[in-house]
């Protein structure tokens, strides 16, 4: 029988680490901040692919907005310019903001998507900004691998 | 009574790289330190013989009082430029100065842009992707050497392993023997500030460097003013026994002079280039046959915007976060799943490995690492990059050995 995660405790205090799958950075438009879409095949049987696509290319919008050059982020670095930086210890930075938004992102998607299927992400930031890691949980106590019908219980657990 | 283990939590910053900016206070790092002390003496003790307590304020830092007390009756040249001229003259020094300070601390504290290493699941993933991408190497034969190609904006750019943070290194990405860390955008590490210059504070170090430009040749030039002025009123050689403390600083600011503007017009070209000072060095964009730089925008004016005045970018540093006691993956769930693939399905690069070439420094062999995860490394990889050349002469890095962080994982 399926084994269902239904939130993020009940994952560490019955489950068990099993893989990490790391998702590696994407350089192909230079050194901005962006994670490669290509699906690893060892979730192949825990998610659909669409899903995690989704949620990279969510978190990849993300840090496009944190990154981006244009009026805001140079009205920014001026006026800190002037304030010697000082304004810095008062005022949260563009990009910290943004850094927020995508960790209540991930903690919203471990919850709803990624929890029920045993799976969980990691914020980027805890890893350097070098991978997105996908941590790969095993039912304490079943000796076999995947959740069979990862798709009927991905169905249930959207909200 | 049973013996009960203490186990020390370890610091997160204890565990990566050994020369610390907010720690360097602690450290017993001497020829570091007494560097930076250097420059703030050299910075500290120019302005202030310039500006006398008398016209000023008195300002709270003890420095600042004591150095105003010994040259207020040696020299009086700010209290003359202020009656003669104008009293915005000092005001503006001082500002100038107080700004040249800031920009110096926060070069010196803030994280330059420091890489964490990869924790021990990353390492392995990596050196799995590596044997897998080298397939059955003949016995006797070395691998070949780690690098990875990435196309960016077109150009085909290697990505180098560093064996010490067991990582593939960002483009543009550096390691520093002298930090012991890889530093994103590495540019140098600069001993008068004893930090690093990476992505993180290039910009206050050019701005540390700029307005320092600009303060010693305001000094120099009002300190000849002052000279010239007062000759004037009353001749050359009774200005010269009035004055003498003034005559050791100009010569200080016209050194001074020379190699601050010499960085400052150094690094301008630089930035308008969107290059770094450790490409610069290597000639990774110069040559026909080379590739030409991707991360240019071709364009000066963006160039500059997107050094200076681009997003401030967090630090990935959680310096004092504990090292988290991370769930142990079961090793008998683990092995079999790995085993049971001969060639992993894990994610490329999205340009197809080009069979690479032949370095002729090659490679300490892989394996060995892995078998090994106490080693100490008794001497620096081949591939790390050594300390850009210019600055050699400043300070020679020390290369001691790093116990590899492995071990102080908690399982």
């Amino acid at each position: 029988m399926a084994t269902e995660f239904h939130n993020l405790q009940e994952l560490r205090h019955s489950a068990s680490l099993a893989t990490k799958v790391f998702i590696q950075r994407d350089y192909s438009e230079g050194t901005v901040c962006r994670f490669q879409t290509k699906f690893p095949s060892e979730l192949d049987s825990r998610i659909e692919r669409t899903l995690l696509e989704d949620t990279v290319k969510t978190l990849n919008t993300y840090y496009a907005e944190a990154e981006k050059m244009g009026g805001q982020s140079y009205m920014e670095g001026c006026l800190a310019c002037a304030t010697a930086y000082i304004i810095f210890l008062c005022m949260e930075t563009h990009y910290e903001k943004v850094l927020k938004k995508i960790s209540g992102y991930i903690q919203e998607q471990n919850e709803k998507i990624y929890a029920p299927r045993g799976l969980l992400l990691t914020d980027p930031i805890e890893r350097g900004m070098r991978v997105m890691e996908v941590s790969v949980f095993e039912d304490r106590g079943s000796s076999g691998s995947s959740l069979s019908s990862s798709a009927t219980s991905g169905g249930s657990a959207q909200r | 009574m049973s013996a009960v283990m203490i186990t020390r939590k370890v610091r997160k910053w204890e565990s990566s790289g050994k020369e610390h900016f907010l720690l360097r206070w602690t450290r017993n790092d001497g020829p570091q330190k007494g560097v930076f002390y250097l420059t703030l003496f050299l910075i500290v003790g120019t302005c202030l013989t310039v500006l006398s307590i008398r016209v000023s304020r008195p300002i709270a830092a003890s420095t600042l009082f004591i150095w105003a007390m010994i040259t207020k009756n040696v020299i009086g040249a700010c209290p003359y430029l202020a009656i003669h001229l104008s009293p915005a003259i000092p005001v503006f020094a001082i500002v100038l100065f107080l700004f040249v300070m800031a920009m110096l601390l926060r070069t010196s504290f803030s994280d330059p842009g420091v890489l964490p290493r990869a924790l021990p699941e990353e390492a392995t993933f990596i050196e799995m992707e590596i044997e897998a991408a080298n397939g059955n190497v003949p016995a006797g034969q070395r691998p070949p050497p780690r690098i990875r190609n990435v196309q960016i904006n077109g150009q085909i750019v290697k990505l180098k392993y560093c064996y010490t943070c067991k990582i593939f290194r960002p483009p543009r990405a550096s390691h520093c023997s002298i930090c012991d860390n890889c530093v994103d955008r590495f540019d140098h590490h600069c001993p008068w500030v004893g930090n690093c210059v990476g992505k993180r504070n290039y910009r206050y170090f050019y701005l540390f460097t700029l307005s320092l430009s600009l303060l010693t040749i305001y000094i120099f030039t009002f300190d000849i003013v002052h000279v010239v002025l007062r000759s004037v009123d009353s001749g050359f050689v009774k200005t010269l026994q009035d004055t003498p403390g003034t005559y050791p600083f100009v010569l200080v600011c016209f050194f001074t002079l020379w190699s601050v503007v010499g960085l400052t017009g150094f690094h301008t070209y630089l930035i308008s280039l969107n290059q770094t000072t450790n490409e610069d060095i290597k000639g990774s964009w110069s040559g026909k046959n080379r590739v030409q730089n991707p991360y240019s925008h071709k364009n000066i004016l963006k160039n500059c915007c997107e050094v200076l005045c681009g997003p401030a970018y967090p630090s990935v540093l959680d310096r004092r976060g504990l090292m988290r006691d991370d769930l142990p993956i079961t090793s008998s769930a683990a092995v079999p799943a790995i085993r049971s693939n001969p060639v992993p399905q894990t994610t490329k690069t999205t340009a197809p490995l080009i069979p690479n070439e032949h370095t002729p420094d090659d490679t300490k062999p892989s394996i060995a690492d892995t078998t090994n995860p106490h080693a100490e490394k008794s001497s620096p990889s081949p591939k790390e990059e050594k300390q850009p050349t210019l600055y050699k002469a400043l300070h020679s890095p020390s290369l001691q050995s790093t116990v590899w962080t492995y071990e102080k994982t908690c399982f």
